[in-house]
């Protein structure tokens, strides 16, 4: 079967900088995917090659099977870009009723309106709409024509929690009904939340393309913290199992897997631990770790 | 087949046009500029020799209100155009219309239709105020001629709006709107009689664009000075410039944001 989208090899080069340095990528019908990476990690570049809001410097991108610029292609398809906007004197009745009319079967205009949580909202003009509003203003637009692929990108940036939940609730909701789902986020907990899979990008590269729980297991989940009776080095923590580590004179910080592991080898060659601490790490500071690599 | 079915093409153009009416009514900076400067402007230049008559015979009134009109046709596409792509190229509006299914084609004739019914709006403004106000009549059908000539001739205006609005910034583009369309209008005699203007200017103005779609207006009272085809044919070159110009200031712009 066709994918929804796929991308084969993709490259993109924006004057010096690579932003895309040879992506593969191919998600079918009904799949929810994260693409989950720091900013500036090709995220966006990824959906607007996938869109052709942009074209691959080299590989190639396509929408169900046809060029993403096709007509054929986008009318099937709904999104929710970061860098765009809509005019600020009309309402957000008028906006989703506009843009339902560009769907050969769109949802009705109060639906799509719940969806993105706005009925209080409708007869509001887009102008006088704050942050988060607006961001739920695009949800409407990209669900309202009852596109079988949503691509959004970071749909939950400036949102209230009470947006947040509307948001994240319809897209499980329109998962649930079987629509193709890709959508870009920062933070690791969203992706987990909603997401059956996860693309990782960094600096241009698929680091990891896995289910949650993968994903999980292959980041550090425990912080460990001591001090030292006398100054260690880097050198002390050779061919342990950690990451992050911070040596300051006698203070140690460092994420692992495996902390028995790590501080049986640690007494085992005479590192004098104090103060010790073993937590669970931040989830997201964790994740960093995977992707900030030397 | 390329494109959706033709009836989801009529409602979308429909719907767009709709919304794109909607937007410019609600702009004071566009509604109130494309509607109500050109009768202000009358009241101050045509009211006063409404009366008069020319050696032609026609009504300085007639001629006034006809010049006018072709300023407010101008009005409406140079501003409406200009300012107005670049206000939507600044807001990134074209970025989420670029990702939606509705094709480029028909965002642009919504674009162009509501343009023509705020200058039609315009000039039964202009043709109702100078009746009513001024005493200036015409037989109907002589208005239908000078309207339905501004509104056809206005396609190299068109074209020089969308440029503007390609090429400038949204700060820039009323002041080049202004410095490209206020000096045309008057070298052409929109606001005072060619005759009248000073002899470099007079000597200029069989070259302007906007002095040849006046004769279009002018001639179909019998006030022109020269045919119909001579206007037409310099009205075509003008087109051919302005829409290369339009066409390449569009590429650029595909080039730098969606290549």
């Amino acid at each position: 079967m066709t994918p929804v989208v796929e991308l084969r090899a993709a490259r993109k080069r924006f004057g010096q900088v690579e932003a895309l340095k040879g992506v593969d990528l191919a998600i079918g019908t009904g799949e929810l995917v994260a693409m989950l990476g720091p900013n500036g990690a090709g995220k966006t570049t990824s959906i607007s090659l996938m869109l052709g809001l942009r074209r691959p410097t080299g590989g190639e991108a396509r929408l169900f099977g046809f060029d993403p610029a096709d007509q054929r292609a986008r009318s099937r398809c709904g999104v929710m870009l970061q860098e765009s906007g809509t005019t600020g004197v009309l309402t957000v009745r008028e906006l989703v009723d506009l843009f339902r009319s560009y769907y050969p079967s769109p949802l009705p205009t109060a639906t799509a309106i719940a969806r993105a949580g706005l009925d209080a909202k409708a007869g509001a003009r887009a102008g006088t709409l704050s942050g988060g509003e607006r961001q739920r203003l695009y949800f409407a637009l990209a669900v309202c024509g009852d596109p079988e692929a949503l691509f959004l990108d970071e749909p939950t940036v400036g949102m209230d929690v009470e947006g947040r939940r509307a948001v994240l609730g319809s897209i499980r909701a329109l998962s649930a009904a079987g629509k193709t789902i890709v959508f870009t986020t920062h933070y690791l907990e969203e992706a987990d939340q909603l997401a059956r899979r996860i693309v990782v990008i960094d600096r241009g590269v698929v680091i990891a393309d896995a289910t949650p729980r993968e994903i999980k297991s292959r980041i550090p989940s425990k912080r460990i913290s001591f001090n030292t009776g006398a100054p260690v080095s880097d050198a002390t923590f050779r061919g342990l199992p950690v990451q992050n580590l911070e040596v300051a004179d006698h203070r140690v910080r460092l994420l692992s897997n495996e902390p028995e592991l790590v501080l049986k080898a640690l007494f085992e060659r005479g590192v004098a631990v104090r103060d010790l601490e073993v937590t669970g790490a931040d989830l997201e500071e964790a994740f960093l770790s995977l992707t900030t690599r030397p | 087949m390329r494109y959706p079915a033709a009836a989801l093409m009529l409602r979308m153009l429909l719907m767009q046009t709709r919304s794109e009416l909607l937007m410019r009514w609600r702009v004071p900076a566009f509604s109130v500029t494309n509607l109500a400067l050109p009768i202000v402007f009358f009241t101050f230049f045509g009211l006063p020799v409404a009366h008069v008559r020319r050696g032609d015979g026609v009504s300085i009134g007639a001629y006034l209100l006809a010049s006018f009109g072709a300023y407010a046709v101008g009005n409406v596409m140079i501003y409406g155009f200009g300012i107005g792509v670049a206000n939507e190229r600044a807001m990134k509006i074209d970025r989420l219309m670029r990702a939606s299914p509705l094709p480029p084609l028909v965002f642009m004739l919504a674009k162009v239709v509501t343009a023509l019914v705020f200058a039609l709006l315009a000039l039964l403004l202009l043709v109702g105020y100078g009746a009513v106000v001024g005493g200036i009549y015409q037989p109907p059908a002589i208005w239908a001629m000078v309207i339905a000539r501004l509104l056809a001739g206005s396609l190299p205006f068109i074209a020089l709006g969308f440029a503007i609005g390609y090429l400038s910034g949204p700060h820039a583009a009323p002041a080049v709107a202004n410095l490209i369309y206020l000096p045309l209008a008057f070298a052409s005699g929109f606001f005072v009689p060619v005759g009248q203007l000073p002899g470099f200017v007079q000597a200029i103005a069989p070259f302007l664009p906007t002095y040849h779609y006046a004769q279009l207006a002018w001639s179909a009272l019998g006030a022109g000075s020269e045919t119909l085809g001579t206007s037409l044919l310099w009205l075509a070159g003008y087109t051919a410039l302005f829409l290369t110009l339009a066409v390449r200031a569009y590429r650029r712009e595909e080039r730098a944001k969606f290549a």
